[in-house]
């Protein structure tokens, strides 16, 4: 084999990456998911040809919510584990803890000597989500990185106290009616999701120091901040976090060799 | 998983198994009466013994919720809705046939839906108290349980005595036999049969309203099973997993499917319905009416405070049905099992057991989440 493929088919986002023989990171990529997994996948797997990644000598292994759907997959993992290890590979380490705010869902996973030894979802709700964050950006008008940078620049600590999106967006409507500041909405809305994820972190007696954050949120550096301040730990995070995922499937493809 | 479907049992592959028309229609000529019950909590030896034959009404339909909604707040347990539903709706025939509902004050959610169901179809509450450590505890459920044959008696003019209960009794003891020695052919391994096939025949069982059918059938299955048992190969790898929680009514295949899908199989349910009742036997030899309060008492559910039987007996099935990894299925909203999650958590962490635990209700929208959190789950044990 030439190169091992890891795909991660998230309900936002699929992001693909390729390894060479060596494990050297050749090819990454993200596109969002659209409507059609196979196709959005189709697309990446095209654009890696044109680096000379080949499908036909590699190996190629499947994650996320839609890993199902990627009929030329060797193997299907599921992203926790993919996290896991895309995380371990990523940030070089062995026991460390991983925070993977997703579109759909949250994760919190604990790695010990590198591999998965215990992990949370958050349950039916989206509450504490990517896709709670999106609604909410949505709602002020802003992108996720505005939102972020608006919330930086809060004087004034609200927070929301519904549990529910769709609740909560609606507080967050009777706040723009009360004539809140867009700043200070901002800052109770990134409140509202890094509580929920403490408060998940919490069900875990997590013993490892290191924290990391994973998935699409790692760029979004107020976030990050605000999390550590609530776990009163440093979070690390990495420009290529939001690959964890699709890495750790292509590490495992190496295993399938 | 490899199937091993036992092809002559139609009641093993779906969720529907429910006393018959015919049924009912068996026991009205018999000159039986019905009565309708929720929670584990009931002692059925009681209606036995006054003639009367029990139905498990609990609801599993999501489709009887919405109806259920029109009265009930939204924040409660699929369980109750569900249960909720069907009696006040057309399409459901079970509710209506029984000629009276024994509630108990189990979980505060049924307790109040037993207020609003009262209103609608005669019903009974016993007061079951909840904190199994006290010694007044089990003077108060022998005084409940007194409470209730005086009842039966004036309301229904039956003579009940203590001979009746002690018969009642030792037939009801039979079908626990027969489902624990069922429950215990999983000990083998490999398993004789999935635990989702397990799970529909006892809830099969759980729908033959007359005793007597529902033991014969038990021993028919066992030796069934026992027959196969010798064909199956002597190694396989298996990850085998104990489910515990609520009820698994309404989300049988999401979870247990799930697991099962995953590479895993289910040998052991510390549920109710599973093998958290049968657990406990009555000892006919007592006093039969303290006999069945002891008994009843000893059912580890959530609601009691301490819950100790429960970490018990989990602690002893882990290691009698050799666990390789522990889930907590919890409906949503059913407050006293999520809390107590952490306690069974924080037991398999000491007993180095993996454990996860998942909140689900009845609907199908979450089935793929279920799905991956549980195959990650079998991945980490692997």
């Amino acid at each position: 084999m030439v190169h091992y493929i890891g795909i991660d088919v998230g309900s936002t986002c699929t992001k693909a990456v390729a390894l060479d023989k060596n494990k050297d990171l050749v090819f990454y990529k993200v596109l969002p998911t659209g409507w059609s997994c196979l196709e959005t996948a189709d697309n990446l797997l095209k654009d890696m040809a044109e680096v000379g990644v080949n499908q036909d000598d590699s190996r190629i292994v499947a994650t996320g919510y839609g890993r199902v759907s990627i009929p030329y997959a060797d193997k299907t993992v599921t992203e926790i584990s993919c996290h896991g290890q895309g995380a371990a590979w990523l940030f070089n380490m062995e026991d460390f803890t991983a925070i993977d705010i997703g579109g759909q869902d949250t994760k919190i996973i604990e790695v010990k000597s590198g591999q998965v030894n215990n992990f949370i979802m958050n349950d039916k709700c989206s509450a504490g989500t990517g896709r709670f964050l999106d609604i909410m950006a949505g709602t002020l008008g802003v992108s996720l990185e505005e939102l972020s940078e608006l919330a930086r620049n809060s004087k004034k600590h609200m927070s929301i106290s519904s549990m529910c999106t769709v609740f909560a967006e609606s507080e967050v409507v009777s706040l723009i009616g009360r004539g809140e500041k867009k700043e200070d909405i901002a800052y109770a809305i990134l409140d509202s999701i890094t509580t929920k994820v403490r408060g998940q972190m919490g069900k875990l007696a997590l013993s490892a120091k290191e924290v990391v954050l994973t998935g699409g949120l790692c760029e979004i550096p107020f976030i990050r901040e605000m999390l550590s301040q609530k776990i009163s730990t440093t979070i690390e995070s990495d420009p290529l976090a939001r690959y964890a995922g699709a890495i750790g499937a292509s590490l495992y493809a190496v295993k399938l060799n | 998983m490899e199937t091993r479907t036992l092809s002559n049992h139609s009641a093993l592959s779906s969720d529907k198994n429910k006393p018959s028309p015919s049924q009912i229609e068996k026991a009205r000529e018999r000159g039986y009466k019905l009565a309708g019950y929720y929670c584990s909590y009931v002692p059925l030896e009681l209606l036995d013994a006054a003639g009367f034959l029990s139905i498990n009404l609990i609801g599993r339909d999501n489709d009887a919720i919405a109806e259920a909604e029109t009265i009930l707040p939204k924040n409660l347990c699929p369980l109750i809705k569900s249960s909720f539903g069907n009696a006040i709706s057309d399409e459901d025939h079970l509710t209506k046939e029984v000629d009276l509902i024994i509630g108990e004050t189990a979980c505060d959610g049924k307790k109040k839906m037993y207020d609003q169901l009262a209103l609608r179809k005669k019903t009974y509450l016993m007061q079951l108290p909840q904190a199994a450590d006290r010694s007044y505890s089990k003077k108060m459920w022998i005084s409940e349980i007194r409470h209730f044959i005086e009842y039966l008696r004036k309301e229904y003019d039956v003579e009940i005595d203590d001979e009746d209960i002690r018969s009642a009794a030792k037939k009801r003891n039979e079908l626990r036999r027969i489902r624990m020695e069922l429950m215990k052919l999983q000990q083998n391994s490999p398993v004789p049969i999935s635990g989702l096939e397990l799970y529909y025949f006892l809830q099969k069982l759980d729908s033959m309203i007359f005793l007597e059918e529902a033991i014969d059938e038990g021993h028919r299955f066992v030796a069934d099973v026992r027959k196969t048992m010798s064909k199956l190969e002597d190694k396989r790898e298996e990850t085998r997993i104990l489910i515990t929680g609520c009820p698994l009514v309404g989300v049988a295949d999401k979870v247990v499917g799930a697991v099962e899908r995953n590479g895993g199989v289910v040998v052991c349910f510390e549920s109710c319905r599973g093998i958290k009742s049968d657990l406990c036997l009555v000892k006919p030899e007592e006093d039969i009416i303290e006999a069945l309060a002891s008994s009843y008492m000893d059912i580890g559910c959530s609601i009691m405070s301490p819950n100790n039987k429960r970490m018990e007996n989990i602690t002893e099935l882990l290691e009698s049905f050799n666990v390789h990894g522990v889930i907590d299925s919890t409906l949503q909203m059913c407050t006293t099992y999520m809390i107590e999650t952490r306690a069974v958590r924080k037991l398999c962490d000491r007993l180095g057991v993996p454990f996860t635990s998942l909140e689900t209700d009845y609907s199908q929208e979450d089935k793929g989440q279920i799905d991956t959190r549980i195959a990650a789950f079998i991945e980490t044990i692997c």
